[in-house]
């Protein structure tokens, strides 16, 4: 996994609320068997016409946003259904990290699985930063994760985040090969639970 | 007391929740100070043939075997036909690839398979329940975000994505954060017609879509208690669409008879023993929960979603609102998106909304009691013309149960085609789709842009909703045709 430290680059906002992993990697671009394809699946139906072309009035064909790196979303980002292709086409467009007030529980645990950061912050917070990035001046922010601190054209914010999550992302630390360092206390509470609940065994 | 709860009396007597007891009853070790996050021991899971590959591959590649392969179940659902004649084809060559290479890990990795063609073929979230492999007490993740629904039979279920799947399959855990509590207690009886379905799409368009985001719910109260393990399904199962990472009832008798002779159920002495544990797994009298919402079941009609978000929804005999009278900005602008995208006017009564497409099907109500209910509305009349009606069953047992009461006939007599199980056009992965600007009344869980197709509008609705208005041509209230007193 990709260490996320300190990234400067491009916020775009989108601040709709629900956007769910339905907008964010339509159906067509789930019949895969590996991660690749997906960079042009990521908000499939808001980028692109019917006919394929992009459509101007969306954030992400729009210079600057074009190049952002980071998205600023509105309430509840990610709900419905688990599928992690959502993450995966955000990452394939160059998003490290997302910012907003809520995200849904699923989606936000596949990003940090994706070096993805996901930052929640309080609602005025989010005003003040969807203010700033909507404009092409003050679009570009600094994201500096083990500080915790976000900074804007005349703006600081600090967020808080897991410890481990944070520790995670921060390295790049690969999930299972950390867990299976527990594979002897994996091991002892399964006979032991087994054990306890014959019926499972 | 669940063997793993041994080891935590010095915790004294502390008032916990059943959510905090089923996470400390399989906590394999702590991650962090204070206990917040965890390395949780996960029972079982259920896979499927579009979000597992990747997890496959994954292990593949690390060479890393499987922790305990008798500990998941595969079933194809999401992307295969609903035809009436069966093939082991899939309607297009991705969906192919898809459930070919899921056959081949399922069988490299030593994992049962339910097939499109095995006799038990079916959506995941009817199959495990309908066999008994959801048990209460039990910690199941799955790659499917309605893996909420088995908090019906008391067991912690939710959705997890691939790289999780994967986490899972190699370790048997995975690091779990702990959720805040939330109670819903649902008191009273409900109105004749009015179903669990209209219970949790109360309980989203009262809290929203967000409003159980980071939490367990928990079900509590008499009308809760009244409902069939079907109902609680439906309820726990649709509890996601309000952010819910888990839902749970406390198991009680309901949940032990719909369990006992099961085939994958304990038998003889074993399930003597489970059963009396399963009648401790309940909250403490005082534990205290992090949030309250009390819901009285008599005020719930029967609801129907407007919009393309699950909590803009309304009683059936209300009308579209007017987002002009919504003071907040951001949600009036979504209101707008929302009513373009569905071709409403506000001030529209929600009964003169034609619809040109009928769906009774999903994990949220597709199970033998969501048959007998719409079929009990269907019997003897006709669908209208211009609607195409659609049953596609919850599973290949759920299909067989229906064709040996006889219900399949009352649906083809009345125009409703019969179909084989799926997931169907709940997500419209396969080739049931809707097309530009239909209006499909549907007994599915979520009514997004373009879900059940490109430009398709979705209306949510109960199971009994969905047959009265494949009856009537347009949106209506089913209690007249139920005829419960």
């Amino acid at each position: 996994m990709q260490p996320f430290t300190l990234i400067e680059g491009i916020a775009a906002p989108l601040p709709a609320a629900n956007v769910d992993t339905d907008v964010i990697m339509p159906k067509q671009f789930l019949k895969g068997v590996d991660r690749s394809g997906l960079k042009e699946g990521a908000f499939a139906a808001l980028r692109y016409g019917p006919d394929g072309t992009p459509r101007a009035d969306f954030v992400l064909n729009r210079d600057p946003w074009r190049a952002a790196s980071f998205l600023v979303v509105g309430e509840n980002f990610g709900c419905g259904s688990s599928r992690e292709h959502a993450v995966w086409g955000l990452s394939q467009n160059g998003i490290r990290a997302l910012i907003g007030t809520s995200f849904a529980g699923i989606f936000f645990d596949n990003c940090a699985r994706n070096g993805l950061l996901a930052i929640t912050l309080p609602q005025e917070d989010v005003a003040r930063l969807l203010a700033r990035v909507g404009d092409p001046e003050t679009c570009r922010i600094v994201i500096d994760l083990p500080h915790q601190t976000i900074t804007a054209a005349g703006l600081s914010l600090s967020f808080e985040i897991e410890p481990t999550r944070k520790d995670a992302l921060v390295r790049g630390l690969d999930a299972i090969g950390t867990t299976l360092q527990a594979r002897d206390d994996i091991a002892a509470f399964e006979t032991a639970y087994l054990k306890g609940n014959p019926w499972l065994a | 007391m669940i063997a793993a709860e041994a080891g935590r009396a010095e915790s004294g007597t502390v008032a916990k929740t059943l959510y905090d007891k089923l996470v400390d009853a399989h906590t394999v070790r702590r991650l962090d100070a204070d206990g917040r996050q965890v390395l949780l021991y996960i029972d079982r899971t259920v896979l499927n043939e579009y979000t597992s590959p990747q997890a496959f591959t994954g292990l593949r590649e690390a060479g890393r075997p499987l922790w305990r392969a008798k500990a998941a179940l595969g079933t194809v659902d999401h992307v295969n036909s609903t035809a009436s004649a069966r093939t082991a084809r899939m309607p297009d060559d991705d969906a192919q690839r898809q459930a070919v290479y899921f056959a081949e890990n399922c069988r490299d990795f030593g994992i049962e398979l339910f097939d499109v063609l095995h006799p038990q073929q079916g959506i995941e979230h009817v199959v495990m329940p309908e066999i008994g492999l959801v048990l209460p007490g039990l910690v199941i993740a799955a790659g499917d975000s309605h893996t909420t629904t088995y908090g019906a039979f008391g067991t912690l279920g939710f959705g997890i994505g691939t790289s999780d799947i994967e986490h899972y399959l190699a370790t048997q855990t995975l690091v779990y954060q702990r959720l805040k509590s939330l109670r819903v207690t649902v008191s009273g009886a409900l109105g004749p017609g009015v179903r669990a379905k209209d219970i949790v799409m109360a309980l989203i368009r009262d809290i929203g879509a967000s409003g159980a985001t980071g939490s367990a719910v928990e079900f509590a109260g008499e009308a809760i208690s009244a409902l069939s393990m079907e109902g609680r399904m439906t309820l726990c199962n649709m509890a996601v669409e309000c952010g819910a990472r888990g839902a749970l009832i406390a198991p009680d008798e309901t949940v032990f008879a719909y369990l006992k002779d099961r085939p994958r159920a304990p038998k003889g002495a074993l399930w003597e023993l489970a059963v009396s544990r399963w009648r401790q797994l309940a909250s403490d009298a005082d534990a205290v929960f992090d949030r309250e919402v009390a819901i009285n079941a008599a005020a719930i009609a029967p609801m129907v979603t407007w919009g393309t978000s699950p909590d803009q929804a309304a009683p059936v005999g209300g009308q579209v609102p007017d987002p002009a009278c919504e003071a907040d900005p951001d949600r009036r602008r979504d209101m707008e998106r929302a009513l373009a995208y569905m071709g409403l006017a506000p001030g529209t009564r929600l009964e003169e909304i034609a619809i040109q497409r009928a769906f009774i099907g999903s994990c949220t109500n597709a199970r033998i009691e969501d048959l007998r209910d719409a079929a009990s509305v269907v019997r003897g009349r006709t669908v209208a013309p211009g609607v195409r009606a659609m049953v596609v069953p919850g599973s290949s047992a759920v299909k067989r149960q229906a064709e040996d009461e006889g219900l399949d006939r009352i649906f083809a007599d009345a125009g409703f085609e019969w179909r084989q199980s799926g997931c169907s056009m709940c997500l419209a992965m396969n080739d049931d789709v809707l097309g530009a600007g239909e209006r499909c009344a549907s007994s599915t869980n979520r009514n997004f842009e373009g879900r059940q197709g490109a430009g398709g509008r979705t209306h949510l609705m109960s199971p009994a909703m969905v047959a009265a208005a494949a009856l009537a041509g347009r949106i209506c209230d089913p209690r007249p045709f139920l005829g419960e007193k």
